[in-house]
């Protein structure tokens, strides 16, 4: 299941011959851009907002171990239970002893990054309880043991005719003659089979967008209302959630919320933003009696006062990946490990280490429009540059490039030595190409000659021809 | 016009320097027709971008350091390229301490520095060129330019104003070409993907001629444009608004 | 050393240094000021701007809005919108002293069902804490009177929102949920509602439902 971030060279050639991605990617992708188009456009503070979001989460990861504190207490005061985790497997044992206590058999779970990263199905499975996922893209692509390809799309890779085929390999109850080739009827079934587990399960596991310290609070956001029906059928609720989650009050989470669903999906708001606060109170008819957070570190505690500290702000819109013309040639799969796209391979080598995920950093042109569309302002294309410094720093480029480069760098430093250098390669190439203007191989640089032609240089260089004409 | 000759330093990219020097010589007829004494500091090599984004901090300052001197007490640096002006307004001065006089030069360096189609229009207050050039014409924006520089409408205002140029705006006219520095030969795969959808969204304008502010963006274009045998012809922006016709379009033979 | 004190130990040595005690001041007056910050115009204006607001985006999602002068026409209204619907005139509520005191007998051959929503419920009513003009939310708190399950079970989802209750901004739904609970209380649950269930997780189709309501209908009164 898992592809792995350090093959990310093997993925792509995967990725760049899948017809089906390729099809996927190239109808999704802009929609998603013109529904935030649309959505920014229709509100004139969109970008003060973008800015006072940033500003609340600088505020908190700078104070976060006091937020954590007075979160913590809150959640106490209200009857609910933290459970700090430091490793991935500390929050799948957290997870796994009060699924046991609970007696469970089945857990529903609404959608979670956390959950990914942590493998928490698989762990559960293992152990005997059965996890079933309620987020329409993350049930089918549960269906198909794969890994979110996006981070609010989870299955905007595939098209309706692999959905299809999905159920109807696992649903066996359906009748071969119904017609499931629109997209409605898809859902449909999908409605009527995971109503049942609702019903049925034991705990609900969902996410959290944020944690509010003001009130011991946690949020999520969603337009199926699946984690709806997930945390409040079940005897039990579990949060996951990692400690870069908090804001301060119900006013600065409405902040961010207001760039939250009109960034990922160009909605005003998402249909459904409910705030939990602890568990069932006397006299509540329904909900959860126990109500459980996991806090993760997993890594994030070591980013803080580093100069990869901004990409704690981010809140897993998706919009970086959307307008990222990389990820939509490529696809989530590529990256190879739980977050992808642009913040992903921002975050990637922090949380498994960039000597696994060397290139991820470098598989960006710089372009920009990451940062431009990130509604909290995170500096992306600067911080996968930091990570570049670190793979220099630490020898982890190939010897091909450090040599070339090298080379490249020691002239580049010596103008005299230079100009004589250019002006060879000038005449030398531009005699290969034989007055055709371009060249179609060129030793040394297949990455190029690949796919296009070399244009030829045009004989003598800038510096000797201004010599000539302006002495 | 703000004085009566600025003292402009050419800055001439790399790529200019050693694949196309018409482009710097379009670069200071549009420099002098505008009023400007041009000079081509000779200690100049390239910006350091490929070493700066390969990590090499180090080189990459080295390089910013020989840039800072060569063109030190210039009016202005003017640069045909939005990548490289992006590269010495907004990246030099990160390579030195707040309060340091290298960074006092840095950034005064990055105040004098201007892409070329946004110094003749936003500096030089050049309202139109005086050239013929008949073109069916789609512009692409180059990245740094567009994002880090803000140049959007600089080039088109001026393009409009050469006799014989029709513009034609392409879908997603703002989306990287692919280029990307060495990514394009790190990445050919993923490059090429990128280039083919933009070269979609070019051909779909019906344009005879692509122009663009990079050399870097339009060798990659161009390059493919050719291997597949497009008649589209691509051109930099300074040698549309020179009006250079004698000199073949990039990529193509004499 | 627990996970709790590894974690904040990491926590704490990678922070700016500063005088302790300034720091927890600093989150302290910020939570206890909970200060508002931008507040888009969109919502802002009087009840008739808000309801106009408020109804154009409800709408513009897929909910649907009436307005009834008087809230005793509230039972006819919810019959009259089951039997346009097509569905069974059963409607499920909660214990909520509004809807409690509405002579539901207005409704006709209307049966009201009374607690937590059930699988087979196809049709609720339940009595909104607030509104938000800005974007069409209805939000909800959990309580005795207000089972939360009758937000996401049954087909259709029909909410009674007094005008009084139509705020600009979420923020002035804080303010009355403040002063109801106290500073830094909040009920077990706390939903904001933008309209029926959707998803676009198959090629970006908006699909409704998904998993909770088909339909929402808000019934302002006035």
């Amino acid at each position: 299941m898992d592809l792995g971030a350090a093959n990310f060279k093997d993925n792509v050639g995967k990725a760049l011959a899948d017809d089906k991605l390729q099809f996927a990617m190239t109808e999704t992708g802009p929609r998603f851009i013109a529904k935030r188009t649309k959505a920014r456009e229709a509100l004139p503070e969109f970008d003060q907002l973008r800015d006072q979001a940033r500003d609340i989460k600088d505020h908190v990861l700078d104070h976060l171990d006091i937020y954590l504190e007075k979160y913590e207490a809150k959640v106490k005061e209200t009857g609910g239970h933290v459970h700090w985790a430091e490793t991935p497997d500390d929050a799948r044992a957290a997870v796994l002893a009060i699924c046991r206590k609970a007696n469970a058999k089945m857990v529903t779970k609404g959608k979670s990054m956390i959950s990914e990263e942590i493998d928490l199905n698989q762990h559960l499975a293992e152990n005997g309880i059965v996890p079933v996922e309620t987020d329409l893209g993350e049930y089918i692509i549960q269906l198909r043991n794969e890994r979110p390809s996006h981070i609010i799309a989870p299955a905007v890779h595939l098209t309706r005719d692999q959905v299809e085929a999905d159920f109807r390999r696992v649903h066996t109850h359906l009748d071969p003659k119904r017609d499931l080739t629109e997209i409605p009827a898809l859902v449909e079934e999908a409605r009527a089979v995971l109503r049942q587990k609702y019903l049925a399960a034991d705990v609900g596991i969902t996410g959290a967008n944020f944690l509010i310290a003001e009130t011991g609070t946690s949020i999520i956001v969603t337009n199926e209302g699946n984690g709806d029906l997930t945390q409040t059928l079940p005897k039990v609720h579990i949060v996951l959630a990692s400690i870069e989650k908090l804001v301060p009050t119900l006013e600065d989470a409405t902040t961010i919320l207001r760039v939250l669903a009109r960034s990922a999906t160009g909605q005003d708001f998402s249909n459904y933003t409910t705030f939990s606060t602890g568990g069932r109170r006397p006299g509540d008819p329904d909900g959860p009696v126990e109500y459980h957070v996991i806090l993760l570190d997993n890594g994030r505690a070591n980013v803080l006062g580093t100069e990869f500290q901004d990409m704690l702000r981010c809140i897993r819109c998706g919009a970086c990946l959307n307008h990222c013309p990389v990820y939509n040639s490529v696809g989530g799969h590529a990256y190879g490990w739980v977050y992808p796209g642009p913040i992903g391979s921002v975050v990637t080598p922090a949380l498994i280490g960039i000597e696994n995920a060397r290139h991820l950093p470098n598989a960006s042109t710089f372009c920009g429009r990451c940062e431009e569309v990130c509604p909290m302002r995170i500096p992306i294309p600067k911080m996968l540059r930091h990570w570049r410094e670190k793979e220099f720093e630490r020898h982890l480029q190939p010897t091909s490039q450090r040599w070339g480069l090298g080379l490249w760098a020691w002239m580049a430093k010596r103008p005299k030595l230079y100009r004589r250098a250019t002006a060879l390669a000038a005449r030398v190439l531009a005699n290969q190409a034989h007055g055709k203007g371009r060249l179609r191989k060129v030793p040394l640089a297949s990455g190029w000659t690949e796919f296009r032609d070399l244009p030829a240089p045009q004989g003598k260089t800038f510096h000797q021809l201004w010599k000539e004409r302006r002495p | 016009m703000p004085e009566s000759s600025p003292r402009v330093g050419l800055f001439v990219t790399c790529l200019v320097d050693m694949f196309r020097p018409s482009v710097g010589f379009a670069a200071v007829k549009l420099l002098e027709d505008a009023g400007c004494t041009v000079e081509v500091p000779e200690a100049q090599t390239c910006c350091g971008q490929p070493a700066y984004n390969s990590g090499d901090q180090a080189d990459a300052r080295a390089i910013a350091c020989n840039v800072i001197a060569a063109f030190r007490g210039y009016d202005y640096v003017v640069v045909p390229s939005g990548s490289c002006g992006g590269m010495i307004v907004k990246h030099y001065p990160e390579f030195f301490e707040p309060g340091t006089t290298e960074h006092d030069e840095a950034l005064d360096l990055a105040r004098r520095t201007h892409e070329l189609t946004s110094f003749l229009t936003r500096v030089m207050k050049v309202e139109k060129v005086e050239a013929q050039f008949p073109a069916r014409a789609t512009y692409h924006d180059s990245c740094s330019g567009l994002r880090e520089l803000g140049i959007r409408n600089e080039p088109r205002k001026l393009l409009a104003s050469v006799a014989g140029v029709s513009l034609r705006e392409m879908t997603d006219a703002e989306v990287c070409c692919g280029f990307g520095g060495t990514f394009c030969v790190k990445y050919p795969g993923i490059s090429d993907k990128m280039l083919e959808k933009k070269l979609h969204h070019i051909e779909a304008t019906g344009a005879d001629t692509l122009i663009a502010g990079d050399l870097g963006c339009l060798m990659n274009m161009a390059g493919k444009l050719k291997r597949m045998g497009s008649p589209i012809k691509v051109r930099h922006v300074a040698e549309v608004l020179a009006g250079d016709h004698a000199t073949p379009p990039i990529a193509e033979a004499k | 050393m627990s996970a709790r004190d590894a974690i904040m130990a990491r926590v704490r040595a990678k922070l700016p240094k500063g005088p302790e005690g300034s720091r927890r001041e600093a989150v302290e007056r910020h939570i206890s000021q909970h200060q508002q910050n931008l507040i888009p115009e969109r919502g802002q204006g009087d009840i008739e701007h808000r309801i106009r607001v408020f109804t154009e985006m409800m709408l513009a999602v897929g909910g649907t809005v009436e307005i009834v002068d008087d809230v005793n026409d509230v039972p006819h209204a919810v019959s009259v919108y089951l039997r346009d619907g097509n569905l069974p005139a059963i409607v499920r509520r909660g214990t909520d002293p509004l809807l409690a005191r509405l002579p539901w007998h207005r409704g006709g051959t209307l049966d009201v069902l009374e607690g937590p929503a059930v699988d087979a419920d196809r049709a609720s009513v339940s009595h909104a804490f607030a509104g938000v003009a800005e974007s069409g939310t209805i939000v909800q708190v959990s309580g005795p009177e207000n089972p939360t399950t009758l937000n996401f079970l049954p087909e259709a989802h029909i909410v009674v929102l007094e005008s009084s209750a139509l705020f600009a901004s979420y923020e002035e739904a804080w303010t009355k949920l403040r002063n109801l609970m106290g500073e830094g209380n909040m009920p077990r649950t706390v939903n904001m509602i933008s309209g029926p269930s959707r998803t676009a997780d198959i090629e970006q189709t908006i699909v409704r439902p998904a998993h909770g309501p088909k339909n929402m209908h808000v019934i302002i009164v006035r």
